[in-house]
């Protein structure tokens, strides 16, 4: 099982094959619906996506003392209609559930951008891969702030 | 008369969403464990014990198994002995106070168009059904995003049989499973009229690990268990043999010219509770 981090070692990311398992460490931003309608209406950036990954979440909130509640992937499908705008802006790739639509899968392609599921209705479990979150934009969205997260070892795969 | 104080059903209230948010129900939990015996692929094998470590920890630490908490769902049977004054008011109250002390997800938008977060995940949506006796009920079923996008009704032909069931819900899963977090626990209303049987698609789910009194729904509740498990979906859409836990059907009779089906395909966090007053 291969470990990749991002950013840096971003170029493995584009190494792997179909189905394949991954454990990514690294940093990656949390967006979901709210926030990426917010994002594209208002055509600017609330942090440079450029070789970034965007990981669709939406966590529940953090007990005290604790990094995170729980944090799993949400249906990747719904975030779709904005894949161009976030591609358009330099990002590596995405994390969610479920599939994606073959005019999704080739907006990808011509980026030569990855996608990767997560296991769906564990997100107690896969909170554990997550090592630091901070809100960095949108606080008044709530779950559907953006969140800046350092991951260790998340279990991901290729799809 | 039978009188009900409500301030007794807001602390039930709060206390049950928690409780159903830690935690997979213990019949979900053993049939995930013996389901794992007979699973083959060995992916779909880690997956299912990651379902059931997923719940230890989540119970262990007082946190949700899923991040999306979801919306609460109520079905409330009450005693027509029973007086209870502001009963709506009160589950929410429940709600309200779970969710917050909790710390849960509040995932419910004021209005689908105009959105903005209600911020203490109510209102509830709350179905009553007046019974006969003085006691009261309420069963909870939390419903996420993901799969409840996922619903489908559909209305058959009057004429039709059990076969046109087997190819709508054969159909719909393999359209649908993996959008849902499977394995899934797929209710089935069919009946009544496009409502009802909507309805009665998550009367189904709230069923639990029971087959259906009537025989021959018993058996087309296990034959269609059996095709869905032919389907090779799997844990998580990564193949296996376990695409559904449970496949359960309520029914109601209809009008002469109606066939209703309605399909919940709920997901391998279904969650649900219920507390008697």
């Amino acid at each position: 099982m291969k470990r990749i981090i991002i950013p840096e070692e971003r170029e493995a990311l584009f190494d792997l094959v179909e189905g394949e398992e991954i454990l990514l460490s690294g940093r990656c931003y949390t967006i979901r619906d709210s926030a990426c309608k917010r994002l594209v209406a208002d055509n600017s950036l609330p942090f440079e996506m450029k070789n970034e990954m965007l990981y669709f979440a939406g966590p529940s909130p953090a007990r005290p003392g604790e990094i995170i509640g729980s944090c799993g992937p949400t249906t990747s499908s719904r975030m779709e209609p904005f894949f161009e705008f976030f591609l358009s802006k330099g990002v590596s790739g995405m994390i969610g559930k479920g599939p994606l639509s073959k005019e999704a899968i080739s907006i990808l392609a011509k980026y030569k951008a990855v996608y990767f599921v997560g296991i769906g209705g564990v997100a107690a479990y896969l909170s554990q891969f997550i090592k630091a979150s901070t809100i960095i934009a949108y606080p008044e969205l709530g779950t559907e702030a953006i969140h800046r997260l350092i991951l260790k070892d998340l279990p991901l795969y290729t799809k | 008369m039978r009188e009900i104080d409500v301030s007794l059903i807001t602390e039930k209230i709060a206390l049950l969403v928690q409780e159903v948010n830690y935690s997979l129900p213990k019949d979900i939990l053993s049939a995930i464990r013996s389901t794992k015996e007979s699973e083959t692929n060995e992916r779909a094998k880690g997956i299912l014990s990651i379902l059931i470590e997923n719940s230890r920890i989540a119970r262990e630490k007082q946190i949700p198994i899923c991040q999306d908490t979801g919306l609460c769902l109520f079905f409330v049977e009450l005693g027509e002995d029973v007086r209870v004054e502001g009963l709506y008011p009160a589950i929410n109250s429940g709600v309200r106070k779970g969710y917050t002390e909790g710390y849960l997800r509040m995932s419910m938008a004021k209005s689908p168009l105009f959105r903005e977060n209600t911020k203490d995940n109510t209102p509830a949506i709350i179905h009553t059904e007046i019974v006969s006796g003085d006691s009261l009920k309420i069963q909870l079923l939390i419903r996420g995003g993901g799969s409840e996008n996922m619903s489908l009704l559909k209305m058959l032909g009057p004429t039709e049989k059990e076969e046109a069931i087997t190819e709508a819900v054969l159909a719909h899963t393999r359209e649908k499973a993996c959008f849902v977090c499977p394995p899934l626990f797929i209710g089935i209303g069919i009946g009544g009229d496009s409502g009802k049987a909507v309805l009665l698609s998550k009367k189904a789910v709230l069923r639990g690990l029971v087959r259906n009194a009537n025989e021959r729904i018993a058996i087309l509740e296990e034959s269609l268990l059996e095709k869905v498990n032919q389907l090779g979906i799997g844990p998580a859409g990564l193949g296996g043999r376990t695409t559904a836990l449970a496949v359960n059907i309520e029914e109601y009779p209809t009008h002469i010219g109606l066939f209703p089906i309605a399909i919940t395909l709920s997901c391998c966090a279904t969650r649900y509770g219920q507390i008697e007053v």
